[in-house]
């Protein structure tokens, strides 16, 4: 019997994602403001954190901050190739369809109330990004569904956010301070305490999403054709815009609203391995983590000592990226 | 079989389909005619529990459709539905995606679900074109791959919305001789066509549709040459005797 041929290429692609996510986690250890030798790495990591200064450093400091950027990287990409799939639309991401917009301002609004509890900010940050998620999905419903109105949908539905968060920060300037690190998006502040919530959710999540993967793809296939496979296509449409407002929203919850991850991602692993989410989603994974691990990195190197967010350096190669997009995909077009 | 017992559908609370009572028989062909707009597709559409308001009684076999939950239906009914996405996946990967009504959580693929593709893509003569991208196939081998899609469904009903639309005369033949084949296999095959003759041919029973109701139906001859047909679209059909059976044409 011939059985059906899989693509191992594919895998190690994958495989090659994982490497250059760990190396990115390495790198991002050892270096920055004070560098670490491999030796002083291994030290202060058999060390514990009561050791050495280097110790410290790391048990303290670059361990939190490189484990933030590994998640916020891989919950980010997922959340963007979840969204994109869900909604049959490839500029969709978490920022564009205003996602990042809405847990930006449940944040501010709960900074403005005085509540700073870290699962209290992970909750609101969640209940922000999926009220905004769905305001942008029942908008574009409502106009059509179709590939644009749910583009312009989230782009009304940012603005209008971003403005309500403008508002409170006028009205509440403690609200403007407390948030700053959440408009920029970044790493400078991130502790344990802040990570912990985020990161069950981001995990639970991503685990979550990583067994529906073929759902996914049954989904792809049109409305009418997966639910006469089996799937409840309304039903899992939510679940999966749920989970994507989990992982984006939990993300902000700790590195703020980092733009273009869940665009930049997505695009760059569905041109390595293809539309299939048993490989997009795994790959996606690993370089979302390593890309924005890779991102603070060069945020915290290139004006040493003093730190770039690594909010604005997203912003400043994802711009140019969704500009190129377009034009490719107009060149693809004609 | 399937039976429809008084089924009524609307769409946002506008009714399509008013009180459609039919059955299409178990192994046999049925084809629905009928002018666009008639309600065939959302009579369809009731069955696979695709449309959002349904009243009246669907019996899949002996089983109400109520009973069935959405995988127990997909492993009774397989459907391909009248316009289809092009989704960026290869054909075997597609015709994998017919064996999702039998995966359960966490989605793993057994020996048995890749016997049942490879068979399928050998059954319509793709077992080459497993790894082709579907996008990359021509309009026959999509329909296809579609086919083997629901093949590898391994359903007693096979329910098919224009299948033979957009593809040309060779293809439209090999589809229906395949439809046959499945009927053959004691599969019961339901489908819309809007060509008389290839209704005469292939179908074992025909139900006409009209403004969301059920005209008329039983065998080809007698629905294409019934009054009702003549009145619903406007023209009266000829027959003739040809050496391999009965034919008819339509005159302009």
């Amino acid at each position: 019997m011939k059985t059906i041929p899989t693509d191992k290429r594919k895998k190690l692609y994958i495989l090659a994602a994982a490497v250059f996510m760990l190396l990115s986690a390495v790198l991002n250890l050892c270096m920055g403001a004070s560098g670490l030798t491999l030796r002083e790495l291994w030290e202060a990591l058999t060390g514990g954190p009561s050791g050495t200064v280097a110790g410290r450093i790391l048990w303290y400091v670059r361990f939190p901050r490189t484990f933030a950027c590994l998640l916020a990287g891989s919950a980010l990409a997922v959340s963007g190739a979840v969204i994109q799939k869900v909604l049959a639309n490839q500029l969709a991401s978490p920022s564009i369809i205003g996602v990042n917009a809405g847990a930006g301002l449940a944040v501010t609004a709960c900074c403005a109330m005085g509540i700073y509890h870290a699962w209290a900010i992970a909750g609101f940050s969640f209940a922000g990004a999926m009220i905004a998620t769905f305001m942008v999905v029942i908008a574009g419903r409502k106009s059509g569904a179709s590939r644009t109105t749910v583009i312009l949908g989230g782009v009304a539905v940012s603005a209008c956010l971003n403005a309500m968060t403008e508002a409170i920060k006028t009205l509440v300037p403690n609200a403007a301070t407390a948030s700053q690190d959440f408009r920029v998006g970044g790493f400078s502040s991130v502790d344990q305490a802040r990570l912990l919530p985020a990161s069950v959710l981001i995990i639970g999540g991503i685990l979550v999403v990583l067994t529906l993967a073929n759902d996914l793809d049954v989904l792809s296939l049109g409305d009418d054709t997966a639910g006469a496979l089996g799937l409840k296509v309304s039903l899992f449409r939510n679940c999966m815009l749920t989970l994507a407002a989990l992982l984006a929203g939990s993300s902000v919850s700790f590195a703020g609203i980092l733009g273009f991850v869940g665009l930049i991602v997505p695009h760059i692993s569905r041109s390595i391995v293809g539309n299939d989410c048993s490989e997009l989603i795994p790959f996606s994974i690993f370089f979302g983590a390593g890309f924005v691990s890779v991102c603070d990195l060069i945020s915290r190197l290139i004006f040493s000592p003093y730190e770039l967010p690594t909010g604005i350096l997203m912003s400043f190669l994802g711009g140019p990226f969704f500009i190129w997009l377009l034009l490719n995909k107009k060149e693809h077009s004609k | 079989m399937i039976e429809l017992k008084d089924l009524y559908v609307s769409y946002d609370g506008v009714e399509t389909v008013h009180g459609v009572d039919c059955c299409f028989p178990e192994g046999k062909i049925s084809v629905i005619l009928g002018p666009n707009g008639c309600g065939k597709s959302t009579t369809l559409k009731a069955i696979m529990r695709l449309v959002p308001e349904i009243k009246g009684k669907i019996y899949i076999g002996d089983e109400d459709l109520d009973g069935l939950s959405q995988k127990d239906l997909a492993r009774r009914v397989a459907y391909l539905p009248q316009s289809r996405n092009v989704p960026d996946i290869t054909v075997s990967k597609l015709v994998m995606h017919g064996r999702f009504p039998y995966l359960s959580y966490p989605r793993r693929y057994k020996k048995e679900d890749y016997k049942k593709v490879n068979e399928a893509l050998e059954w319509v003569g793709l077992t080459d074109y497993g790894d082709r991208k579907l996008e990359s196939l021509s309009g026959g081998q999509r329909q296809k791959a579609y086919l083997a899609m629901a093949m590898a469904q391994d359903t007693a009903t096979i329910i098919m919305d224009e299948p033979t639309t957009f593809l040309d005369i060779k293809n439209q033949f090999e589809l229906l001789e395949r439809s046959r084949i499945f009927s053959d296999m004691g599969k019961t095959v339901i489908m819309i066509l809007h060509d008389f003759e290839s209704t005469l041919h292939y179908a074992d029973h025909v139900v006409l549709m009209g403004d969301g109701k059920v005209l008329s139906s039983g065998s080809a001859y007698d629905v294409i040459s019934s009054k009702e047909l003549k009145e619903t679209f406007g023209v009266a059909p000829c027959f003739y005797e040809g050496d391999d059976g009965l034919h008819c044409y339509v005159k302009a």
